[in-house]
């Protein structure tokens, strides 16, 4: 009897996702981004969704009030909302899309092929990122036109830097929720936790204007350690000695949990 | 004889409370067509996805060329089907045959998939919109798409039209002419006679039977007899039903039973000859070995004798 159908002998299975070639790593993270983003982009009212939403709240939260004439409050305000716009991307695209994604039949096929988790969350990645920047753009081309405020290029590397350090907890939580719970309680907890910690760390109004009970609580919150981040890497404000600690204890907290949800996760199909 | 392709020993995988195989011992050498037959929730999905790697026994081995099957290398050599549900809706048919191809060093050029299985004018259209057959055909054919060594076929032709099925057979034929090896599970007799060497059943976690066709076709009782009389003598059925004047036959030779019954000048109606699927055969002798108080128990299928215990059965 032959063994050999059409390739291999046994002893020679190539191990797939070692030695670059046509199965490298990096290419199969491409595949999967590529695939990933088609799927989402082919059902555009996720994608107006993600995109509209941050500048419709620029329009309506900042663009409207007396501050948005003063340079250092709108440029302040904008950065708010930017990262706003962030941890949406983190806690609906990572959170419910991939609660959704794992609920899927097909996410089931993908691990059976030769490929490891490493290029598929890779392209999970990559897909959030794509999708914050494109958030970012309306945003920013709002900001621009309607308000005064105004980011000097200089400052420009230092403020993506400071919106992606800002958004590590939110990308821990999001994949937390994503590797964790089913697509209902996913979607339920994303959207229970999106507008408190928005609101509660100063997103949608800067911490100035709340009464000081608030104030004291939004300090331990990750989005406020987040919001005076990108605040500071905008306008050069000073930044709270609380800032750096409260974030590295959230974002080391999320990935624990996000880290343990992933590992356990074995699909969603049986439960 | 080179090392089997495919390996479980004592594989047990529990949910829970429940147990969904039951330590499976289980070796699928090289240029095997195989069948593995079982009722729903019968262990037959568990086992796969302990083969194709998505899950990990609870206990027990599992070998996939040789390496553990969650490894992505082992499973270079492994070709599936998604379930037909699955297809990403609104991925292109060319677009998931890339996705797939991708995966393995020497793929089949996606355009000669799509002509082998019948799907080149389709290339275009978004999975979603395909009929039930197409996306069934797709499915299968990615399962061929990376020249595996070892083909897990789930169900490949539920809902498909005769035509349809007869072409995938001879696809699954020719695959195996050159070499390939073949697990196929599936819910029609008529297939497994028609494909594979060797079945396997699987009930309650648990392997019943595990043999060559003529093995298991001559150790199962797959033709019921039905007719309605007020008595009837022994005809030598593997398993007798009553049910007032109803009488449900299990026999492996219809033929000479209904022979016997007309020898045996017993009065009787309405005559009916069914071939069951092989499953349903099997069920019921499960049934008569579970349930000895039945008019006859079952007799000479391999495995059955040992009582079988109280495995809970998986919700699936």
């Amino acid at each position: 009897m032959s063994p050999t159908p059409t390739t291999a002998t046994p002893s020679d299975v190539t191990p797939a996702r070692t030695g670059g070639g046509r199965t490298g790593g990096l290419r199969l993270t491409a595949l999967h981004t590529r695939a990933q983003l088609l799927e989402t982009v082919r059902v555009p009212i996720a994608v107006i969704g993600t995109v509209v939403f941050p500048t419709l709240t620029m329009l309506f939260f900042v663009v409207p009030q007396p501050f948005a004439d003063d340079p250092a409050q709108a440029t302040a305000a904008t950065a708010q909302i930017s990262l706003f716009a962030v941890m949406s991307v983190c806690l609906f695209t990572y959170g419910v899309g991939v609660a959704e994604d794992r609920a899927l039949p097909w996410d089931s096929y993908l691990r059976t092929l030769p490929v490891g988790a490493g290029p598929r969350l890779a392209g999970r990645l990559l897909n959030g990122l794509a999708f914050a920047l494109v958030s970012l753009v309306p945003l920013v081309v709002v900001a621009w036109l309607l308000t005064a405020a105004a980011l000097p290029a200089d400052r420009l590397v230092l403020t993506a830097g400071a919106l992606a350090v800002a958004a590590l907890p939110m990308l821990g939580l999001g994949l937390w929720i994503g590797y964790g719970m089913s697509t209902k309680a996913a979607l339920a907890v994303a959207q229970v936790l999106l507008l408190p910690l928005a609101f509660g760390g100063g997103l949608f109004l800067p911490p100035q204007m709340f009464p000081g009970w608030l104030d004291a609580v939004s300090t331990w919150l990750p989005t406020r350690a987040g919001r005076d981040l990108v605040v500071s890497a905008t306008t050069g404000a000073d930044l709270p000695g609380t800032t750096w600690p409260v974030l590295a204890a959230w974002a080391l907290l999320t990935a624990v949990l996000a880290v343990r949800a992933y590992r356990r996760d074995e699909g969603r199909r049986f439960r | 004889m080179s090392a089997p392709l495919v390996r479980l020993a004592g594989a047990t995988r529990r949910y829970g409370d429940v147990t969904a195989l039951d330590g499976v011992t289980l070796d699928v050498p090289a240029g095997q067509l195989l069948g593995l037959l079982g009722p729903n929730g019968a262990g037959k999905s568990t086992l796969l996805q302990l083969v194709s790697g998505l899950r990990r026994p609870t206990s027990g081995v599992v070998e996939l060329f040789g390496r553990p099957p969650w490894e992505p290398a082992a499973r270079a050599g492994l070709g599936m089907t998604p379930q037909e549900t699955g297809l990403p809706p609104t991925l292109r048919v060319r677009e998931v045959v890339d996705v797939v191809a991708g995966h393995f060093p020497d793929p089949v050029p996606t355009a000669e998939v799509l002509e082998r299985f019948g799907l080149g004018d389709l290339a275009r259209r978004q999975t979603g919109g395909l009929s039930g057959g197409q996306k069934r055909r797709l499915a299968v054919a990615l399962a061929f798409v990376g020249r595996p060594r070892l083909a897990l076929l789930d169900e490949p032709t539920t809902g498909l039209d005769v035509d349809a099925r007869h072409d995938l057979w001879d696809a699954v034929r020719a695959y195996h002419r050159d070499g390939g090896t073949v697990v196929l599970t599936s819910h029609y007799l008529e297939e497994v006679e028609a494909l594979a060497e060797r079945v396997v059943v699987v009930d309650r976690g648990r392997v019943l039977v595990d043999g060559s066709l003529e093995e298991v076709r001559s150790a199962v009782p797959a033709r019921r007899v039905r007719v309605r009389a007020a008595a009837l003598p022994d005809l030598g059925a593997d398993r007798a039903l009553v049910d007032g004047d109803r009488h449900e036959l299990w026999t492996s030779d219809a033929d000479a039973l209904v022979r016997r019954l007309v020898g045996s000048g017993a009065p009787f109606a309405d005559l009916e000859v069914a071939s069951a699927s092989l499953e349903e055969a099997f069920l019921a002798v499960t049934a008569a070995a579970d349930d000895r108080s039945g008019s006859r128990s079952a007799t000479g299928v391999p495995g059955t004798s040992t009582p079988t215990t109280s495995t809970p059965e998986v919700a699936r």
